[in-house]
């Protein structure tokens, strides 16, 4: 199953949520202010990292440069991707779950 | 594979309208079809054809008809949305003795339940907006 999530974890809980929630082997996506969440540093990073364990995570590579930011702010095994690569994991997951 | 997606936000809101674009560009190049392409809530607004956005700024509404114009895609507004924010097309327009309409090309005004058809049609539904 494919999660989006478009929030900062600063502005809304959605973030939490989904990792929460997601089974084990999803693939969750942050995309526009969602992207906040995959930095290194914040108060988020714990959740983040023990999510790792058991999702695979992506940012969305245009939303994340338009914020001034690039891989060397990111936690680590986030992979960065751009919108084709966000259509093929559209196709590969049967579900898609957007978290708004 | 069948994509349907929906379009929660107004234009230039916060990204809603662009990341739906932009994803349904990228599945249009990887040969996948767009089913539909529904605006509920303030997505309605996408519909409009009075925007005048500054010139060096994109065009949101424009840039929705000129995909549908050329890859024959079926752009949706939700009526009951459409009516509470003002978005008209003729039918409305006589419908409701309104003295203009204001819908986009290649846009239409239809019901709900459009978008639980595209539910069903579509391999895959995916929503951007608030």
């Amino acid at each position: 199953m494919l999660h989006t999530v478009n929030k900062s974890p600063f502005e809304k809980n959605s973030l939490e949520t989904c990792l929460r929630l997601s089974g084990k082997d999803s693939s969750v996506l942050l995309i526009e202010d969602g992207v906040y969440g995959a930095l290194k540093g914040t108060k988020f990073e714990a959740t983040v990292k023990e999510s790792l364990n058991t999702v695979k995570m992506y940012v969305l590579g245009p939303d994340l440069m338009a914020r001034g930011l690039d891989k060397n702010s990111l936690i680590n095994n986030i992979e960065i991707i751009d919108y084709q690569d966000f259509v093929k994991l559209a196709v590969e997951n049967e579900r898609i779950q957007n978290w708004l | 594979m069948k994509f349907g997606i929906l379009v929660n936000e107004g234009p230039y809101t916060h990204q809603a309208s662009d990341s739906a674009y932009l994803f349904a560009k990228a599945a249009i190049d990887q040969g996948h079809e767009i089913y539909r392409i529904f605006f509920y809530h303030d997505g309605v607004n996408n519909g409009t054809r009075l925007a005048t956005p500054p010139q060096d700024d994109r065009h949101i509404p424009n840039r929705w008809s000129e995909l549908a114009k050329e890859h024959n895609l079926d752009l949706v507004l939700c009526v009951a949305a459409a009516q509470r924010r003002g978005m008209v097309d003729p039918d409305e327009m006589k419908r409701n003795k309104k003295d203009a309409d204001n819908i986009a090309d290649n846009f239409r005004i239809s019901g709900l339940g459009q978008l639980i058809e595209a539910g069903i049609q579509a391999d895959r539904l995916i929503t951007f907006g608030d």
